[in-house]
C-alpha cells in the first residue's frame, strides 16, 4: 500500500516538473545527443587517463620516502604506487610534465563541450527515480565538481595565482586529483557500454561529411539527451566537433611553445613561460630568480663556502678550490612542475658521486641538499642514491662556458637527470651524505 | 534504467544491481578518505573551490553563454530585407567562443592578477592582455574574411541564378 503510494507519488512529480529547465522542452539543440556526448566522453576518457597517470608519475618524481621531500606526508595509502624515481631517459620528467600540463589545458574545451552536451541531465526530474540514481548523481557531483577543482587549481597555479588558492597547491591538486579519479572511474564502469552501443550508432566518417542544412537530430533517447522539440540546426555535429578541436588547438599553439622551448617559445604568447628571458649564455628561464628566493645578502659572496657532511668530520670548501677539481660535462634541461621546460643547457662541475666521496660515503644512499635561501618549502631537498651515482649528476659551477648567474644558482647549484626543476637545488650550502 | 532488469529478487529496491551500489560505495571511501586530508586545508575555501565551480559553471556561464547566443541571434535577424540572407552565426559564434576561452585559461596573466609573477620568474607581467587581444583580433578579422567569402560566393551565386 505505503509502496503504490509512492509510486503513484513519483508518478506525479514525473509527470508535472516544475516549467523551466527541469521540462524536456526547455533543451532544444538539435545536435545533442548519446552520440555526441560518446565522441567527447571517448577523448576525455584517454585523455584524463594520461593526466592521472602522469600526475602520479610527477608525484613519485619528488622521491618523496625520502627526508622532507613530502608535501603531502599524510598521504598514507594514496602513495601505494611510489617507486625510485629513474634518472634515465634525462627526458622523462620534461616530457611528462609537458604532457601533463600541455594536455590539461588542451583539454578544457573539451570537458567544457562534455558537460554543455549532458547539461538537461543536471535538470532531470524527478531528481532521483531510485535509491542508485540518487547515489550516482551524487557521485556525479564529485566527478564534475572534481574535474573543475583538478583543471582550475592547475591553471591558476601555473600561472602563479597562489593568493585565492585555499592551500598548498600540491596538498590540494594531489588529494583533489584522488576525490575525483574514484567517481571517474566508476561513471567510466557504468556508462561505458552506454557509450560503446552510441559511437556505433553512427559512424564518425559519415558523420563529418554531415552540413547544417542536412543536420537531424539523433532518435529519440530514453536517456533524456535529444530534445523532444529540436530547434532548427545552426550548427552540424561536425561543425560543433570542429570548434572544440579548433578551441584546442588554439590552446597548444598558444601553450606549447614554453615546452618545447627554442624559437618556438615566444609563440607561446599566452602561457606564463612564452617570454624569452634574456640573451646570453645565462638567458634561459629561471624558475625562481635570487631576489625571489630571498638570496640577495652577502650569503654567495666570497666567503661562501660548500660543508660537506659525511660519517666524519664536516669538510668545507670555497669556489676556487671547487673548481680546481676535475670538471665534468653534462647537457640537461631544467624541467619544472608547471610544464615549462628550457631546452639542453651545457653545464659543467663536480660528480655528486665525487661529492659523495670526498666526504667519506662513496655509497651513499641518499644526500641531502640545502641552500642558504630561506623561507621555501624547497631550501632542502634530498636525492636518491641512482640520481647520486649517475654520471651527469652535477654539482655545477658553470653553464653554457661561463659562471652561473645568481639567478641559477651561483656559486653552485644541483643538476640531475629527469629531476624536478624544484630538486636541482639552487644557491647550495650544506650537502649531507646519508647512508 | 538498464540495470534495473539484471538486479536480482530482493534488490529491485535500490534500482541498480548489487555491484553498482558497491562500486559507488567504493567511489565514496576514496573520496572521504582523500577529502579528509583535501579538507584538512581551509575546509571552507576548499568547499567553494569544490563545489562553488560547478555553481559558476552549470548555474552562470552556462546560462550566460546560452543568454548571449539567443539575444544575438533575435536582435541581429532583423536586418534590411535587401541584404543577402547567409548562415552568419557561426562567424560571431567561433571567434567569441575561442576568444573567451582563452580569457576563461589564461585570465590570471592576461588580467595581470598574479603579483608575485614579475618577481619569481624575471619576467614582465605586462602585454598579456595586449597579446591576448592581438589573438582576439586575429581571430575576428580571420572569421571576418571568411564570411566576406562565403557572402561573395553566395552573390555570385545568386546573381548568376537570376540575370
Amino acid at each position: 500500500m505505503v509502496r503504490e503510494t509512492l509510486v503513484r507519488g513519483g508518478r506525479a512529480i514525473t509527470d508535472n516538473p516544475p516549467p523551466g529547465p527541469f521540462r524536456r522542452s526547455f533543451w532544444r539543440s538539435p545536435i545533442r545527443g548519446p552520440w555526441l556526448t560518446a565522441v567527447l566522453g571517448s577523448v576525455l576518457l584517454v585523455g584524463i587517463t594520461i593526466l592521472f597517470v602522469t600526475g602520479l608519475a610527477s608525484y613519485a618524481a619528488y622521491n618523496p620516502d625520502l627526508g622532507g621531500n613530502d608535501l603531502t606526508p599524510a598521504k598514507g595509502l594514496l602513495g601505494f604506487y611510489l617507486f625510485d624515481w629513474p634518472t634515465e631517459p634525462y627526458w622523462l620528467y620534461r616530457l611528462n610534465q609537458g604532457v601533463h600540463v600541455t594536455l590539461g589545458i588542451v583539454l578544457v574545451p573539451v570537458l567544457l563541450a562534455k558537460l554543455w552536451s549532458v547539461v538537461p541531465k543536471l535538470f532531470a526530474w524527478p531528481p532521483a527515480r531510485s535509491p542508485a540514481q540518487l547515489l550516482e548523481r551524487l557521485s556525479l557531483l564529485l566527478l564534475v565538481g572534481g574535474a573543475i577543482f583538478e583543471f582550475a587549481t592547475g591553471i591558476v597555479n601555473i600561472q602563479y595565482w597562489y593568493e585565492p588558492l585555499p592551500g598548498s597547491f600540491y596538498g590540494l591538486h594531489f588529494y583533489g586529483a584522488w576525490v575525483f579519479i574514484g567517481a571517474f572511474v566508476v561513471h567510466v564502469g557504468i556508462r561505458f557500454p552506454r557509450m560503446v552501443a552510441a559511437l556505433r550508432s553512427r559512424s564518425l566518417r559519415a558523420e563529418l561529411r554531415v552540413d547544417t542544412a542536412a543536420t537531424r537530430p539523433e532518435p529519440p533517447d530514453s536517456h533524456g539527451l535529444v530534445a523532444s522539440d529540436p530547434a532548427q540546426p545552426t550548427m552540424s555535429r561536425r561543425g560543433a566537433l570542429a570548434l572544440v578541436g579548433g578551441g584546442s588547438l588554439t590552446l597548444f599553439v598558444m601553450t606549447a611553445g614554453q615546452s618545447i622551448g627554442g624559437p618556438l617559445r615566444s609563440t607561446a604568447l599566452l602561457a606564463p613561460r612564452g617570454q624569452v628571458l634574456s640573451e646570453g649564455p645565462n638567458g634561459f628561464q629561471v624558475n625562481k630568480t635570487a631576489f625571489a628566493a630571498g638570496v640577495i645578502g652577502p650569503q654567495t659572496g666570497p666567503s661562501w663556502q660548500l660543508e660537506l657532511n659525511g660519517p666524519g668530520e664536516p669538510v668545507q670548501f670555497g669556489r676556487d678550490e671547487l673548481l680546481a677539481m676535475p670538471q665534468h660535462a653534462a647537457r640537461l634541461p631544467i624541467a619544472c612542475v608547471e610544464g615549462w621546460s628550457t631546452g639542453n643547457q651545457s653545464w659543467s662541475g663536480i660528480r655528486l658521486a665525487d661529492l659523495a666521496r670526498l666526504a667519506g660515503l662513496p655509497g651513499a644512499s641518499s644526500v641531502l641538499v640545502e641552500s642558504v635561501q630561506v623561507g621555501s618549502a624547497f631550501a632542502s631537498t634530498s636525492l636518491r642514491r641512482n640520481q647520486i651515482l649517475d654520471p651527469q649528476s652535477l654539482l655545477a659551477l658553470r653553464v653554457n662556458g661561463v659562471d652561473l648567474s645568481l639567478d641559477h644558482g651561483f656559486p653552485v647549484r644541483v643538476i640531475v637527470p629527469a629531476n624536478p626543476g624544484v630538486h636541482n637545488t639552487k644557491w647550495v650550502g650544506r650537502m649531507s651524505f646519508e647512508a | 534504467m538498464s540495470a534495473d532488469n539484471r538486479a536480482p529478487l530482493g534488490f529491485r529496491w535500490y534500482g541498480a544491481n548489487p555491484l553498482h551500489l558497491l562500486a559507488l560505495i567504493g567511489c565514496f571511501a576514496l573520496a572521504g578518505y582523500a577529502g579528509l586530508r583535501l579538507f584538512d586545508a581551509r575546509p571552507l575555501g576548499v568547499a567553494v573551490w569544490l563545489f562553488g565551480a560547478v555553481i559558476i559553471h552549470d548555474l552562470m556561464l552556462f546560462p550566460l553563454y546560452a543568454l548571449a547566443d539567443r539575444s544575438v541571434q533575435g536582435v541581429l535577424r532583423h536586418r534590411p530585407a535587401a541584404m543577402p540572407v547567409v548562415p552568419w552565426i557561426n562567424y560571431l559564434r567561433v571567434p567569441v567562443l575561442l576568444s573567451g576561452l582563452l580569457l576563461l585559461v589564461y585570465f590570471p596573466l592576461i588580467l595581470g592578477l598574479p603579483q608575485g609573477y614579475p618577481v619569481i620568474t624575471g619576467l614582465p607581467l605586462e602585454g598579456y592582455f595586449e597579446r591576448w587581444l592581438l589573438v582576439t583580433g586575429v581571430l575576428f578579422a580571420a572569421s571576418a574574411l571568411a564570411f566576406a567569402l562565403r557572402l561573395r560566393r553566395h552573390l555570385r551565386t545568386a546573381g548568376r541564378a537570376a540575370p
